[in-house]
């Protein structure tokens, strides 16, 4: 199959995603067993490498930045920039789609081959609606929130590093954080992030509902919807930012 | 009564089903069977619904499946029962929150109601006091006959089998068939069983459709088949010695 009959395909199938559920009840006990799988339980992760990537953005431009001509609040200033603009958003949607989409393509295509959305199918249930719509919204409702933890741990993890390694003061550090905030800049980030949560609980959907054949294919499919999860983010995010911030 | 007239389904350049037509009757365990590759599965999920047809006509109680919109396909749906190969359960409920799962998509019960209608179909099924457990707690036995309750707890018209006994042993098997078929009876439902099993079809099998390269090549009933001279038919049952014996002795009795 051509890339062009995976996208249409992959639009075809947003349109029985984006359906009115058949029991609303059944629909809020699902979204919220996701907000658990997709969204709580990725929470340590995130937080464990957002604090040591805030750690490493600081001593790195610490370590950068020794000309007496450059101010010391600039390491500061720096890392505050960088979680907020890239790697809160970005690097985290980045793991978010390993992490969550190889879970969601694996569960799903497990599904398929024990023909448990054939069931599904025969009971008279939308499937993709059932299966896929809770995930999207739970995605699109936690990951805004899992994407400000980060950004906050980031930038707390670069202060740490300072105070661990003696290579800038808290104080300046504490100036740099606070010099020329821009609240269009967490706009921009939390537009990202909702558009890559999407792609997130979208892409890999795709790729273990339609998986076809036994065990190794719902592997393979788990690593083409990572591999193409993060693509698409890859490539949002270029042309997100040229439109947002070019 | 289901009934289909010249199914013809094909994939890509490989024609599966060339023009199959037949019925499927009220109260009666009706069995497709046929060597591996003979369209048994692709014409049970083209009953199903889970492939479309490019020619003829499937219809439930004259109601032609194609013509239907896609809400009138759901509602038929939830008229239909289905027992899979491989059971099928939800692998992240318990076998309550299983069979209660249709229930809970479309009908229109209190929570207790629910609890007693689960708790009797898993008494219908010889499984009381499983409710608490997860399929894979369970034997391949006990994963069909969860199986079952979550198929007849709607109430199904038609209830359809793949392969119900596959993997299990004989004895365990006599069970699933003798159930089926005091299902079929009490019910009064249309069933078909996909099979390969021919204890199965000759034990309950009150009507056989035998296909052959995507073709009905014989229909019947159990006791037909022992005095067929059909020859597909014959070459298919009697392969084995047991079957050419009790062929042989049937046929002495008879005359």
């Amino acid at each position: 199959m051509n890339y062009l009959e995976h996208i249409g395909k992959y639009f075809m199938m947003l349109r029985q995603v984006f359906k009115r559920p058949q029991k609303w009840k059944v629909f809020w006990e699902t979204l919220f067993r996701e907000i658990e799988d997709l969204g709580l339980k990725s929470l340590g992760i995130v937080m464990f490498i957002s604090f040591f990537i805030g750690g490493v953005v600081a001593i790195q431009t610490a370590l950068n930045v020794d000309s007496p001509f450059i101010p010391k609040y600039l390491i500061g200033f720096a890392t505050k920039r960088s979680m907020i603009l890239e790697f809160g958003p970005t690097f985290t949607s980045v793991i978010l789609a390993g992490k969550v989409g190889s879970y969601i393509a694996s569960s799903m295509g497990t599904m398929r081959v024990t023909e448990q959305i054939d069931a599904l199918e025969i009971m008279g249930i939308n499937s993709l609606n059932y299966l896929v719509l809770p995930k999207v919204i739970a995605t699109l409702l936690f990951y805004p929130f899992l994407v400000a933890i980060a950004m906050f741990l980031g930038i707390f993890g670069g202060w740490a590093a300072g105070i661990l390694t003696d290579l800038f003061y808290s104080v300046d550090y504490i100036d740099g954080i606070q010099l020329d905030f821009k609240p269009y800049f967490l706009q921009y980030a939390i537009v990202k992030t909702v558009v890559f949560a999407f792609v997130i609980a979208t892409i890999p959907a795709y790729h273990g509902y339609y998986v076809k054949g036994g065990s190794l294919e719902v592997g393979r499919a788990s690593t083409q919807a990572v591999v193409w999860t993060s693509v698409a983010i890859i490539l949002l995010n270029y042309f997100l930012t040229q439109m947002l911030l070019g | 009564m289901i009934e289909v007239k010249n199914l013809h389904k094909s994939f890509g350049d490989a024609h599966i089903l060339k023009g199959i037509s037949s019925t499927f009757e009220k109260g009666k365990v009706n069995m497709i069977i046929g060597q591996s590759g003979s369209g048994k599965t692709v014409f049970l999920k083209c009953l199903l619904g889970l492939h479309a047809h490019e020619e003829g006509s499937i219809s439930f109680d004259g109601r032609v499946y194609s013509k239907l919109n896609t809400d009138e396909k759901r509602l038929l749906r939830t008229e239909i029962g289905m027992l899979f190969q491989g059971g099928a359960l939800f692998d992240s409920l318990t076998v309550e929150e299983n069979i209660m799962f249709p229930l809970k998509m479309f009908a229109n019960q209190s929570k207790k109601e629910m609890l007693e209608r689960v708790n009797f179909v898993l008494d219908r099924v010889n499984l009381p006091g499983s409710n608490f457990k997860f399929p894979a707690e369970l034997s391949g036995g006990m994963q069909k006959r969860v199986a079952i309750a979550r198929a007849i707890v709607m109430n199904p018209k038609y209830l359809f089998c793949d392969e119900p006994n596959s993997g299990l042993d004989p004895q365990t098997a006599t069970v699933i068939d003798n159930l089926i078929q005091e299902i079929t009876d009490e019910y009064q439902i249309v069933t078909v069983v996909n099979s390969h099993d021919m204890n199965s079809v000759m034990e309950i099998g009150e009507k056989i459709l035998f296909l052959k390269d995507g073709k009905k090549a014989w229909e019947g009933t159990n006791k037909e088949i022992f005095v067929t001279d059909n020859e597909a038919i014959v070459d298919f049952v009697y392969s084995s010695n047991l079957f050419k014996k009790v062929r042989e002795s049937y046929l002495k009795e008879s005359k």
